[in-house]
This record gives structure tokens, sequence and C-alpha cells, in this order.
């Protein structure tokens, strides 16, 4: 109920930044198209590269920049914060859970950055290109399950990057490395597909494979039937994990916890 | 002042540093992956399209060095401490340029630095001395483009207090543009970062008068030698820019 608030209430707060939405609009709408063109280059000299074909390939790239403000963050800045100027102590006094609250004011803005960030890139993308869109409303809702698995899993690994706060003070480095980690192995880079031989295999079996490869692979069925699931079970079990790290660090954190300045 | 405070949490100095080393050295690793599965992109070996990396992203990186933190004015004027610069006997752009000046950007320099002198080892061109100019006149000329961006981005924020990433698309999108050669990209695409806002003068026009390849746009040869006049007219008409919209700024909470 209380975390149900909590996600209505922080996608009213980003509903707020509508010029900054548009502006995200903006951005992700030119960089789709830069990538889509070098894509095509790469597409026209080696057709079918990694089993994509022309159409899946520019699917990438705009599910990519649709999905680009929902994955693709370095830490949970706010949280970062609270816990190097101390704030958090107040926090940890809140009848809530930390991890939970976080996570799911997380929903509410990947709620909206979905809509607000998501849908107009696609839509400018499947108008100017030839995409492989699903026609069954059945894939989509499949892609959605898929992108919210995705967005736990992100959350999941930005929540252990923000507690680190707790040891480093400024963990806005490992916040970078961490979105480095995120933009290179979830494949906005390029599709994990693409990669060379083993280092193939090796970035499809890391938890970053859940945040883009494996919605982008549902959306344009390359993953139907039974790798369909398998795909979402392989996003179900690093949010599993990763979300109970996250509770044994926590922990770890809140035992050890001295205010700053107090 | 901003430099020592960097350096007060090392580990973190040391991390971002290398973050944005890696970061910007991300880009370079999708073109090396790209290579990994072909010979040659839009007609460009892979020597040729590193040279294009090395001199946009040496141009981008030292604009941000220098002006990056322009498009945290969006946040000064939320937060009303722009008030504060505005009183002080010093100029609001020296100001803001410099408050957080943060010595990590180094690492996009550094590393532009790094594949653009692989790349110069590499490419096929016949070295005249205008050419060897050319190359340093490349970087001040690109500096001073996207400087113009910077400033006219953040002189736009005055209006729209929230758009810092509608430069961004400018500056980061025209640098991931800009690695690639112009072949690949529509004739539309190439026209309006040719004419529109002109950010191909900051390496593709030079680069391909360099490389010895004809413009896909059919553009007579001395266009190449356009640079500083182009990125003098930004600058000015930035500078413009950045006047009327610090006469226009009132402060919030009127």
């Amino acid at each position: 109920m209380l975390y149900g608030a909590v996600v209505a209430g922080s996608f009213r707060r980003y509903a707020t930044y509508r010029v900054a939405t548009a502006a995200g609009v903006v951005t992700n709408t030119a960089f789709g198209f830069i990538i889509a063109y070098t894509y095509l280059a790469l597409w026209s000299q080696r057709p079918h590269l990694g089993g994509y074909d022309r159409a899946q390939a520019l699917t990438f790239v705009w599910a990519g920049q649709a999905l680009f403000a929902l994955i693709a963050y370095g830490g949970l800045d706010e949280l970062q914060d609270r816990i190097r100027n101390g704030d958090v102590a107040v926090d940890l006094y809140r009848p809530a859970d930390l991890q939970l609250w976080w996570l799911a004011t997380e929903l509410g803005r990947a709620g909206l950055q979905l809509i607000g960030r998501g849908v107009v890139p696609m839509a400018v993308g499947a108008l100017a290109f030839p995409l492989a869109l699903p026609g069954s409303a059945l894939t989509w809702g499949w892609f959605l399950l898929s992108v919210a698995l995705g967005v736990v899993v992100s959350f999941a690994l930005r929540y252990l990057v923000a507690l680190a706060s707790f040891w480093l003070l400024d963990s806005s480095g490992l916040a970078m490395v961490s979105m480095l980690s995120c933009m290179f192995f979830s494949g906005l880079v390029l599709p994990l597909r693409v990669f060379p031989g083993a280092l193939a295999d090796l970035a499809q079996l890391l938890p970053w494979a859940a945040l883009l490869q494996v919605p982008a692979d549902v959306l344009m069925e390359a993953r139907t039937g039974g790798a369909l699931l398998r795909g979402l079970a392989f996003q179900a079990a690093w949010a599993v994990v990763l979300l109970a790290l996250g509770r044994l660090v926590q922990s770890a954190a809140t035992r050890k916890v001295v205010v700053q300045g107090g | 002042m901003w430099v020592r405070a960097t350096l007060a949490y090392r580990t973190s100095f040391l991390l971002t540093a290398f973050g944005n080393f890696a970061a910007s050295g991300l880009d370079f690793v999708a073109i090396l992956l790209m290579f990994s599965r072909i010979r040659a992109l839009g007609g460009f070996s892979l020597p040729e399209v590193a040279f294009l990396y090395g001199t946009c992203s040496l141009a981008l990186g030292l604009s941000d060095l220098l002006l990056g933190n322009l498009s945290r004015l969006g946040a000064r004027i939320r937060d009303g401490t722009l008030d504060t610069l505005l009183v002080r006997p010093a100029p609001v752009f020296v100001q803001i340029a410099a408050d957080r000046f943060a010595l990590r950007r180094l690492g996009r320099t550094f590393q532009a630095l790094l594949v653009l002198g692989w790349a110069l080892g590499r490419i096929d061109v016949d070295w005249t001395v205008g050419r060897v100019l050319m190359v340093p006149l490349m970087a001040v000329c690109g500096t001073a483009i996207f400087g113009a961006v910077y400033t006219a981005g953040a002189a736009f924020q005055f209006w729209a207090q929230d758009a810092a990433e509608l430069q961004n698309s400018l500056t980061y999108g025209g640098n991931a543009l800009l690695q690639y050669p112009p072949t690949v990209f529509a004739r539309d695409l190439v026209r309006g970062v040719t004419f529109i806002v002109p950010l191909a003068f900051v390496n593709w026009l030079p680069a391909l008068w360099l490389l010895d390849r004809p413009d896909p746009l059919g553009l007579p040869r001395w266009v190449a030698f356009l640079g500083p006049a182009v990125a003098a007219l930004m600058c000015a008409g930035a500078g413009l820019a950045w006047r009327r919209g610090v006469r226009s700024y009132r402060s919030t909470g009127s």
C-alpha cells in the first residue's frame, strides 16, 4: 500500500520535468538516427551479423534508445547523496524498508520514462526505418514484462553501487564504472550477439544482458517459446540474486552506520 | 581549488578519471568491435575512422574541459545560486566555467590524443606542410565550434531552465556522428550538420581534404578551409545569445 503510493508519487514527480523529458526525447531520437545509420553500414557489409537481419538490427537500435532512460543510469544519485551527508539516518528510522522504498521510486520513474521517453523515439524510428516490430499484442506483453524485469535488475545493481557510499563516502566514481559496464554489457554499444566469439557468450550470461539484450530479443521475436521463457527466467534469477545481495550489504551497512557530523 | 577538492577523495578521483577515459573510449571499442567483423565502413578503413574519431573527440574533450560546466547553468538557475555569481565582480561566464572545474575531464582528451596518434601513423596521406598544419588547426577550430555550442546551449537555458540534455544531443550527439565517415549517413543529415549546425567543419570537411576523398555533397574543395571563419561566426553568435540570456535573466522566486 505504502510502496504503491511511493511508485505513484515518483511517477508524478518525474512527470513534472516536462522540458527535461522533451529534451531527453530529442537526444534519444538524435542518437537513434546516428546509430541506425552506422548499423545500416555495418549490416550492408555483413548481412545477418549476429543472426539479425537488417530490420532486427534497426529495431535493436530503437529499443535501446527507448529503454535508455530506464536502464542506463550510473547510480542512485539521491540515495548516494543522502548517505554521504547523513540524511540516510533519518530514512533508516522511517517505518519503511530502505530497499523497497527506493525500488518503488525507481519503478515510478521507469514507468514515466517508458511513456515519456520511450514511446516517441520508438515511433519516430518506426516511421523512418523498416523495423521488425511484433504484430501480436501478446509479444508486446512479454516485452513489457521483460522490460520490467530489466528495470528491477538495473535497480538492484545501482542500489549496490549506492550502498558502497557507506564505505567510500563518494561513490560517484564507482557509479561511473557501473554505468560503463551497463552501457557496454547491456548491448547499448553494440548488440551482445555481435560481440566476437567467447566475449559474446560471456556477455550474455552477465546481469547487464537482462537490461536490453533480452527485452530487445523478446520484442523482435528473436526469442520465442522456450527461449522466451529461458530469457525471462534468466532476468528473474539475476533480479532475485542481486536484490538478496543488496539486502545483505544493506544490513551490514546499517550496522556500521555512523552519522557524519553527529 | 576545485582541483584540490577533487583530489581529496582519491579512490573516487582515480575511478572517475579512469571512468572518463573509458567512457569516451567505449565508442572507440564499439568501432573496433565493428571492424573485427568488417574491413571498411562506408568505404573508410579503420585508421581513417580512427582519425575522424580522434579529431572530433579531441575537439569535444578540450571544449568540454573548458566550458562543459556551462551545462550546470540550468541547475544554478533553479536553485538560485546564479544570483551569487551575478553580484561578484567577475564575468559570470568565467565563473560558471571555472566552478567545479573537473580535472577528470582530461580523461577524454588524453584518450582522444592516443587514438589520434595511432591513426596519424597509419593513415595513407601525402604529408605536405599544409596537411601537417591542418591537424592542429582542426583541433583549434573544432574546440571553438563545440565551445560555441556549449555557450549557446547554456544561453538557451536562461529560457528553458531544464534543457541541459538538448545541448548534449548537439555535443555528444555531434561527436557520435562525426566519428563515423559522412558516407555512412543520409544526405539530408550531412546537409543538416554542414549548413544548419555546421559541425561538419569540426573534422569531416577538413578530413576529407586531408584524406583526398570526395565530399558526399559535392562541395568545392576550398570549403575545407572555411573552418576558422565558421568557428569565428559561431562563437560570435553564441556570445550574443549569451549576453541576451544574461540580460533577460530574472531570478527565481520573484
